[in-house]
């Protein structure tokens, strides 16, 4: 366990707290926390995405006294929060907005793990966790999207829900009765809104749970790094998270909230489908039935597999095979700015990724058809075999001994002091 | 090694300015953020315009009562007759338990006679929030076959408070007299209440 100073009680009233229930100690460590000093910032996006959480869940609940849901009702009950409830519109905006805002920090987030090797022993369960998180997140925002009960929410619930029908050829009328189960009736109909209402509500406190595992999981281990090394020195390596990360944390906050403002108050329909404006109808389904930006990769790669059964594993399986990352991965060398081969291979896997996402948006045929195969076939190809293989045969550039070397250009002496003892200033 | 640099330690630092408007800023956009969050729970524009109800007041013959819905709350419209009329004028203010006209919306103190419960002219017209001011039940006497109670105005059932033909209370729980809302008489015979 990564340990900064003990907390010491200062006043007789926190000392008193301190042997009932260690809140101040909890908070004091957490500030304190050692952080390496090197970290750049790709390592805010924790914090970005803590705050999207909460926006999130704030302008959620507030939402949520004026939504009703049920079919008759669910629209216009957004249009009343659009014209009437009192800046109405901007929390369905920010809600909105916000959900994509997630999703893009997410990934960047997400991406940042593979490129340092994050993932790599000690941090297995930390990374397994996130990806738990990132599926939730994509169960949540689906359910929400579906609650305007517009024409896009309505059909892609019938389609996505309709995937579960694939078990039947596995078993004959397993898939129609989960299908069934998860509608509550014959069709996408009231008792379904009701349920997607109610579990939207739930799972965001459940991603709430999931973060904090998140946090102790890395608080266990330290931090990774840009070096990919471990942290040898406490003293010389690391600093304390405030104010050096508080600071750094809330720039790039702001930052990013830049990004976020622009699209709320200029753009806010720009990353949303315009047939969503309309009511849905059961009999009629739109021209394209697509899902939001964050969701067309997966869209692409469902749509890829030529067999219904097929594109459903894919699609899922796309989202499980990260969980063994961990285990696939065979370099010794936790970060691509070592690996000089693996960088071509993960720019090729950013590429893939944006490459079906765009895809994901196209009409599965001809040239996208192909095009969407191909990288799919990438896309499980990178873990199943680049990383294995790669790991085996690849080279690295030659590494600093520690962080403190690569900062200061220096070369340590190797005297095996082990972090114990930190060197004297020069 | 003793110390030949000055010691600044007490200056204002560019340090101190930084945090002091971070946090400034800190503080209003944060004030900013929060009171759309408050202000959302305020009542909506659709709630708003509930404020004013109209009301054709032709078909009400003398001695009859209607009750219509105004901003969530039950308006007692009653076409007194003279007899109801007279009966409230001669009641001396003395007798009354609540001496206040309880007009809304008005500031001043009004004591609480016919002449100021009703608009000038048209003061066989009374309109009241059919409220009793005890514990919020709705009294009876709006309907002919209702108990009225010994002053022959309302009567509420739950708890005794009986109201005259003015709707002033006069005994039983209830501490004030039933409110009258704002409204108007507008072209015709219609009324615009709120």
């Amino acid at each position: 366990m990564v340990h900064g100073p003990e907390y010491q009680p200062k006043t007789a009233f926190t000392r008193w707290l301190d042997q009932r229930l260690p809140i101040v100690r909890f908070a004091a460590e957490f500030m304190n926390f050692p952080t390496p000093t090197n970290l750049n910032y790709l390592w805010t996006f924790g914090g970005i995405l803590a705050i999207c959480l909460v926006i999130q869940l704030f302008t959620g609940i507030i939402l949520a006294m004026h939504y009703v849901a049920n079919t008759a009702l669910a629209f216009d009950s957004v249009e009343h929060i659009m014209r009437d409830v009192n800046y109405g519109w901007l929390m369905r905006y920010t809600h909105m907005v916000g959900a994509s805002m997630f999703f893009l920090a997410a990934y960047i987030h997400t991406f940042r793990g593979v490129y340092y090797g994050s993932y790599k022993a000690p941090r297995e369960i930390l990374w397994m966790i996130g990806v738990t998180i990132l599926i939730v997140m994509i169960a949540t925002a689906f359910m929400g999207y579906s609650l305007v009960w517009g024409q896009m929410s309505f059909w892609a619930v019938t389609v996505i829900t309709n995937l579960f029908s694939s078990l039947d050829s596995i078993y004959k009328g397993l898939g129609t009765s989960i299908v069934q189960w998860i509608w509550g009736g014959f069709s996408v109909d009231n008792a379904t809104l009701n349920r997607l209402f109610s579990l939207h509500y739930l799972l965001p406190f459940v991603i709430t749970g999931l973060v904090g595992l998140h946090v102790w999981a890395l608080h266990v281990t330290g931090n990774n790094n840009p070096t990919g090394l471990d942290i040898r020195n406490q003293d010389k390596e690391t600093i304390p998270f405030h104010p050096y990360y508080t600071v750094k944390d809330f720039f790039a906050i702001m930052v990013f909230a830049l990004l976020f403002a622009y699209f709320v108050f200029y753009v806010p329909n720009y990353l949303g489908d315009a047939a969503n404006y309309q009511t849905a109808n059961p009999l009629q389904t739109p021209p394209h039935i697509v899902p939001e930006w964050y969701f067309l990769p997966f869209y692409a790669i469902l749509r890829a597999i030529p067999s219904k059964l097929g594109g459903v594993c894919a699609m899922f399986g796309a989202l499980v095979i990260l969980y063994f990352i961990p285990w696939l991965d065979t370099s010794r060398v936790r970060s691509t700015k070592y690996r000089p081969i693996y960088r071509y291979f993960f720019w090729a896997l950013v590429i893939s990724c944006i490459s079906l996402g765009y895809l994901g948006s196209k009409s599965p045929e001809g040239s996208y058809l192909w095009a969407a195969r191909f990288f799919t076939i990438y896309y499980f190809a990178h873990f199943l075999l680049v990383m294995p293989i790669l790991g085996l045969i690849e080279t690295p550039t030659p590494m600093p001994a520690s962080v403190s070397e690569s900062i200061t250009g220096r070369r340590e002496p190797r005297s095996g002091r082990g972090g114990m003892h930190p060197l004297p200033a020069e | 090694m003793d110390s030949t640099v000055d010691d600044h330690s007490d200056d204002v630092t560019r340090r101190d300015f930084i945090y002091i408007a971070t946090g400034a800023f800190v503080a209003i956009g944060a004030a900013g953020a929060l009171w759309p969050a408050i202000d959302q729970m305020n009542p909506d524009a659709s709630a708003l315009s509930l404020a004013s109800v109209d009301l054709d007041l032709a078909p009400i013959q003398p001695g009859q009562a209607v009750t219509v819905m105004w901003r969530g709350k039950p308006v007692f419209v009653r076409n007194r007759t003279p007899e109801e009329v007279q009966k409230a004028k001669v009641v001396p203010l003395d007798d009354l338990k609540d001496p206040d006209a309880r007009v809304l919306g008005v500031t001043a103190e009004l004591p609480a006679t016919d002449e100021n419960r009703t608009k000038p002219g048209k003061e066989n017209w009374l309109i009241m929030i059919g409220i009793c001011t005890h514990l919020g039940c709705i009294p009876k006497g709006q309907s002919p076959a209702d108990e009225k109670g010994p002053y022959g105005g309302w009567f509420c059932p739950c708890h005794g408070s009986m109201y005259d033909t003015a709707g002033r209370i006069r005994q039983g729980p209830a501490p004030r007299n039933l409110d009258i809302p704002p409204y108007q008489f507008v072209a015709g015979t219609k009324v615009k209440i709120g």
